[in-house]
């Protein structure tokens, strides 16, 4: 055999042209002729449009085209309720391509500008007069659910969005059971995801073949494509939807439509020439969507060994002026809040709140660090109010890993499924996360600290995460007739994640070949037309198994065309080095001869070719070339929809240390356990982690979307949302488990948001230790800041 | 993300880039780009025309003579931070300038750009108020010297003419046995500070003779921290004498909060700056 490739540390096959900066991004791709676009946006949160007077703009040299609501015909629409859920306030509320009447939050598109080139059209955009008549705001979540409270949209009463319970078991007999009770109230701010690349698009319409092009950085060109279809009623065959190179997505990416989506293509068709729209960074802070803030009120029920019985937690969760995702981010957040812990006993309450500000659709972690956040803060208190070691008080409360299985009846997933978990091994992670950390010896280290005055910490935080959700996806595997390569699609996008060197091994693994000579294509809705999108760490479970099973498919007929051609049985067979083997023999063909001979042809164009002229030398049968149901070549799809979503989970720890005249800190030690199931390639599992690591402490300590009183967002740029650099993010020390999943043939779990997840529980967690001799109140924020380290610090010295 | 139109000039003597300004009361001058064009970008300033001064040799390079160091306007940040003889002559200025952003930005960056912009959280106008430097500017009616006291008037706003140039900047060496200290502290390493603190010092006899304290990011320019310098002259440089110090600079705190600092922080954070810096100094003196 072959060495498996499934589990190597396989270098990444997409890594040699990004670095060498041969990579196509939108804005790498040359349209001759193309226009370039820009919009003007709202200067308000929330107003009327008086009028709109374009005409400067449009009497500027080198402008072709100034677009407001009232010139895009059947697009002035609301657009798509992506998620619809009948918990939703009057079906929700989307947002129009361009504002009609109203502006929602400071951003919102109001005119789009078309000119030969960017300069032009934001000089155009300077000159479009937009009169206002600014309406009152109201940006805190809680004063803006009380009565009387200025309304983002007229016609829904107290901004409530939304609002859902959701129970498993029987919370109130928890409570009145209960030894003890704690209730924590958290609090989370906005964030975003902030990719390297911003958000792009470009259309070319071919007005002789009726055909629309449309590149779009996009995590979902399929849906992309269908969403087109529909506005524009085009064929779903006259669209072509490309996601070349992207440079991160994150999630902000899958959200459709960003009004550009549209406007770009309706340009490119109403004008016939290509256009482009490269978003900007400001308009990625004010335009693009954001995530994170919610506000939990969690209380726990538990008897005096801190054995939690019961939970009830209910929060409030910011989705902005829109609510295009519907619930989907609250719904993770109030099905993860258990986390690992058994609690039988849940009843959890999400109210969604309209805000003049821009969409909240999920960023990744989506609503899982929230979630994260509320129940281990809340078992931190726990642990302290009742005396135990907060690494004891989760060991008591793990579910163990005979009880899989583990279902919390009631309570459904966004993939509207109730929550399973698969498999895990949690007390096994804490227990290799203590010893690895070596607890015993760091509180001597920082009980040795103390007496310099110096204050260090130990911060710890567990979690779990529902991933590779449905419907589901496809695998295509072909061999390449000509040159034996292996052509592999699937219905995803890639925003760098390394899915063509994962993909790669799952199909070299049964084919026999170099992972090099895998050709993977994805993110062209012309290669794989069936799929869903790369989301809510799904792709390596859900495509990856596709593929898996298509090659699987693929395998079985390369060796039976080898058997065939060598006279042998298939049990002879062995596929490895691109060729078929007899086993212990010294005769093979390769994939091309193999492809070749089971594709009948006509014509004879190079060697391989002649023996497969009329006939197929692969054939066992004596009827026409191609036998009745037999398809010509090598080539198998099919498809994985799996039965529900597979639990990955993992737990982090940091040893910090905070500076208490500075307010600043250092973590001097960040470790995480991670199980994703089994690994396709660790190596790309640990910058998955490790880059959701970065995130995360971009989300605990730095990255914050501020607003003033007015709406007006403050961090707009890269010196105000301090996104972190590499000097403030450490080496993680990253171990892995691999728990196989039950649920899919490869037993793999998903690992795109994990590293996310925990960290602003680990910060503040280790916050409270390092400061336990100052008496600090318990930290309930996220992002923490210095200024918030100087805050609690100046608080706890007046009560001294 | 895209300027608006303007003209682009690129002259080869300090003359010819003065007239280019004088002709046009929007003109303004390019140095390294690392303020003005992110500021131009964002639409925040239209020049109309900029005099590029990259092509001038006059305004370059660096000469270490008779206790100053002369820094052409146009030398790089990452020129001056490497060069052997200005470090010798004054090691405050690669302390000061490993804090300045970041080394892709030091290479661009220029000593002139960075003091004639005067931010008022730069770290460079900062070190030329401690240490008493000066600058050389030139304009249609020729060149004159402006103190460091006398430069800084307002975030952003210096005491030159729309039509001069800064030509050149002079930092004083250091006199053999002076203690210097500098520290800031950002959010991100190389960001703009909170506030950052530089402080000069001289020990005899085990207590503080000369003392200069300079502040960037806590008010509308870089400030002298007079009082702090008061309360350490003449007494030995203990904890107590560093609080007064710390405590002493918490006047000259004069900026508003913003979205990563309220007052009292930033001030507790002044304060403590000036009690690390103070304590640096005092040892490198010797005391």
């Amino acid at each position: 055999m072959s060495t498996r490739q499934f589990g190597e540390p396989v270098q990444r096959n997409a890594d040699p042209a990004l670095l060498k900066g041969e990579g196509a991004f939108i804005d790498d791709i040359s349209l001759p002729g193309a226009l370039h676009a820009a919009f003007v946006r709202s200067e308000h949160a929330r107003a009327r449009i008086r009028s709109i007077d374009i005409s400067a703009a449009e009497s500027l040299p080198d402008v072709v085209a100034v677009y407001t609501a009232d010139t895009i015909g059947a697009l002035d629409v609301e657009l798509p309720m992506l998620i619809p859920h009948p918990c939703i306030t009057s079906g929700g509320k989307t947002q129009r391509p361009l504002a009609r009447d109203d502006v929602f939050y400071a951003g919102q598109c109001i005119a789009m500008v078309v000119a030969v080139d960017r300069y032009t059209a934001e000089d155009a955009c300077s000159v479009v007069e937009v009169a206002y008549e600014p309406l009152p705001v109201e940006l805190d979540l809680e004063k803006a659910i009380a009565d009387g409270a200025p309304p983002v949209h007229d016609d829904i009463p107290n901004n409530v969005a939304a609002h859902f319970v959701q129970e498993s078991g029987d919370a109130d007999a928890a409570f009145a059971a209960a030894e003890h009770t704690t209730t924590v109230r958290v609090r989370l701010e906005r964030s975003t995801a902030a990719p390297m690349e911003c958000r792009a698009v470009a259309a070319r319409w071919d007005g002789v073949s009726g055909e629309l092009t449309v590149w779009d950085s996009t995590q979902a060109t399929i849906s992309v494509r269908g969403g087109l279809a529909s506005l524009f009623d085009i064929d779903e065959d006259r669209i072509r939807v490309i996601a070349p190179n992207v440079g991160g997505g994150f999630g902000q990416k899958i959200m459709m439509f960003h009004p550009d989506e549209i406007l770009v293509p309706f340009a490119a068709m109403q004008l016939d020439r290509p256009v482009k729209y490269i978003e900007d960074r400001v308009e990625n802070f004010i335009g693009a969507s954001q995530e994170r803030a919610q506000i939990h009120e969690i209380s726990l029920a538990a008897k005096k060994d801190g054995t939690v019985l019961g939970l009830r937690d209910s929060f409030i969760h910011d989705t902005g002026a829109f609510i295009p995702y519907g619930i989907a981010i609250a719904q993770v957040a109030s099905t993860s809040i258990a986390g690992p812990y058994r609690i039988p006993d849940i009843w959890v309450e999400m109210t969604l709140v309209y805000t003049p500000c821009v969409q909240v659709t999920p960023y990744r972690g989506c609503g899982r660090p929230q979630a994260c956040f509320a129940i281990e803060r809340a078992l931190d208190r726990l642990a302290d109010e009742l005396g135990i070691d907060r690494t004891e008080i989760r060991r008591r409360n793990f579910i163990g890993p005979g009880e899989f299985p583990y279902e919390r009846e009631g309570l459904l997933f966004a993939d509207g499924l109730a929550v399973n978990y698969d498999s895990g091994e949690y007390e096994k992670a804490l227990d290799l996360i203590t010893e690895t950390v070596d607890l015993a010896g760091f509180r001597k280290e920082q009980e040795a600290a103390r007496a310099e005055g110096r204050y260090l910490g130990f911060g710890i935080g567990f979690y779990v995460e529902g991933t590779g959700l449905g419907p589901y996806e496809g695998g295509h595997v072909k061999v390449h007739p000509i040159t034996g390569k292996v052509y592999v699609t699937t219905g995803l996008t890639s925003q760098g994640q390394g899915h063509e060197t994962v993909f790669a091994q799952i199909a070299a693994d049964q084919v026999g070949c170099d992972v090099r000579d895998v050709i993977f294509v994805e993110g062209d809705t012309q290669a794989h037309e069936w799929g869903v999108a790369t989301f809510a760490s799904r792709a390596a479970v859900v495509s990856g198994n596709a593929i898996h099973k298509a090659a699987v498919k693929a395998r079985a007929r390369i060796i039976a065309a080898a058997a065939n051609m060598l006279e042998t049985g298939e049990d002879s067979i062995e596929l490895r080095d691109g060729r078929a083997w007899i086993v212990d023999g010294n005769r093979s063909v390769s994939l091309a001869e193999i492809a070749t001979a089971s594709n009948p042809l006509r014509y004879a164009f190079n060697e391989a070719s002649q023996t497969a002229t009329q006939f197929a030398p692969a054939s066992t049968h004596d009827g026409p070339p191609l036998a009745e149901g037999q398809a010509p070549g090598i080539e198998e799809t099919d498809y994985f929809s799996p039965s529900h979503a597979t639990w990955a989970y993992g737990v982090h720890a940091a040893i910090v240390e905070f500076f208490p005249d500075t307010c600043g800190m250092e973590i001097k030690r960040y470790l995480c356990i991670h199980d994703c199931g089994n690994m396709i390639n660790p190596m790309i599992v640990e910058g998955q982690v490790m880059g959701g690591i970065g995130q995360g402490i971009g989300g605990a300590f730095y990255e914050r979307c501020a607003f003033d009183g007015n709406g007006t967002p403050l961090a707009a740029n890269f010196m105000d949302f301090l996104m972190p650099y590499a000097t403030e993010v450490p080496d993680a020390e990253i171990l892995h488990m691999e728990t196989p999943s039950p649920l899919n043939p490869l037993g793999i779990k998903g690992v795109g948001e994990a590293g996310t997840i925990p960290v602003s529980q680990v910060v503040a967690s280790a916050m409270e230790d390092a400061f336990a001799p100052l008496g600090i109140a318990p930290v309930r924020e996220s992002p923490m800041s210095p200024d918030m380290i100087h805050g609690l610090l100046a608080e706890a010295q007046s009560r001294r | 993300m895209k300027p608006a139109l303007f003209d682009y000039v690129a002259p080869e003597t300090v003359e010819a880039a003065v007239a280019a300004l004088a002709g046009d009361e929007t003109a303004r001058p390019l140095a390294g780009g690392q303020s003005l064009i992110p500021t131009m970008n964002f639409r925040l300033s239209a020049p109309g025309r900029l005099v590029d001064l990259r092509r001038i040799e006059a305004l370059r390079g660096i000469a270490v003579a008779d206790g100053t160091i002369r820094v052409g306007a146009m030398t790089r940040h990452r020129e001056l931070e490497t060069h052997e003889g200005a470090n010798r002559a004054n090691p405050l200025i690669g302390e000061v300038l490993d804090n300045v952003a970041h080394i892709a930005i030091r290479n661009r960056g220029t000593v002139g750009g960075s003091i004639a912009h005067a931010d008022s959280a730069a770290e460079l106008p900062c070190l030329l108020v401690a240490t008493g430097g000066t600058v050389s500017v030139q304009g249609p009616d020729g060149s004159r010297e402006i103190g460091a006291d006398d430069l800084f008037r307002f975030h952003m706003t210096t005491s030159l003419a729309q039509t001069e140039i800064l030509t050149e900047v002079r930092i004083p060496a250091l006199p053999p046995g002076t203690g210097y200290a500098f520290e800031e502290f950002a959010r991100r390493r190389g960001d703009y500070a909170l506030a950052g603190v530089c402080t000069l010092l001289t020990v005899e006899d085990g207590r503080c003779g000369e003392a200069r304290i300079a502040a960037c990011g806590i008010g509308a320019r870089p400030v002298r921290l007079a009082a702090a310098e008061d309360a350490l002259r003449g007494r030995a440089v203990d904890d107590a004498a560093r609080a007064d110090a710390g405590e002493a600079a918490r006047e000259y705190m004069t900026a508003p909060a913003d979205m990563q600092a309220g007052v009292a922080y930033r001030t507790d954070l002044l304060a403590a700056l000036v009690r690390r810096t103070v304590a640096t100094a005092a040892r490198r003196a010797g005391g």
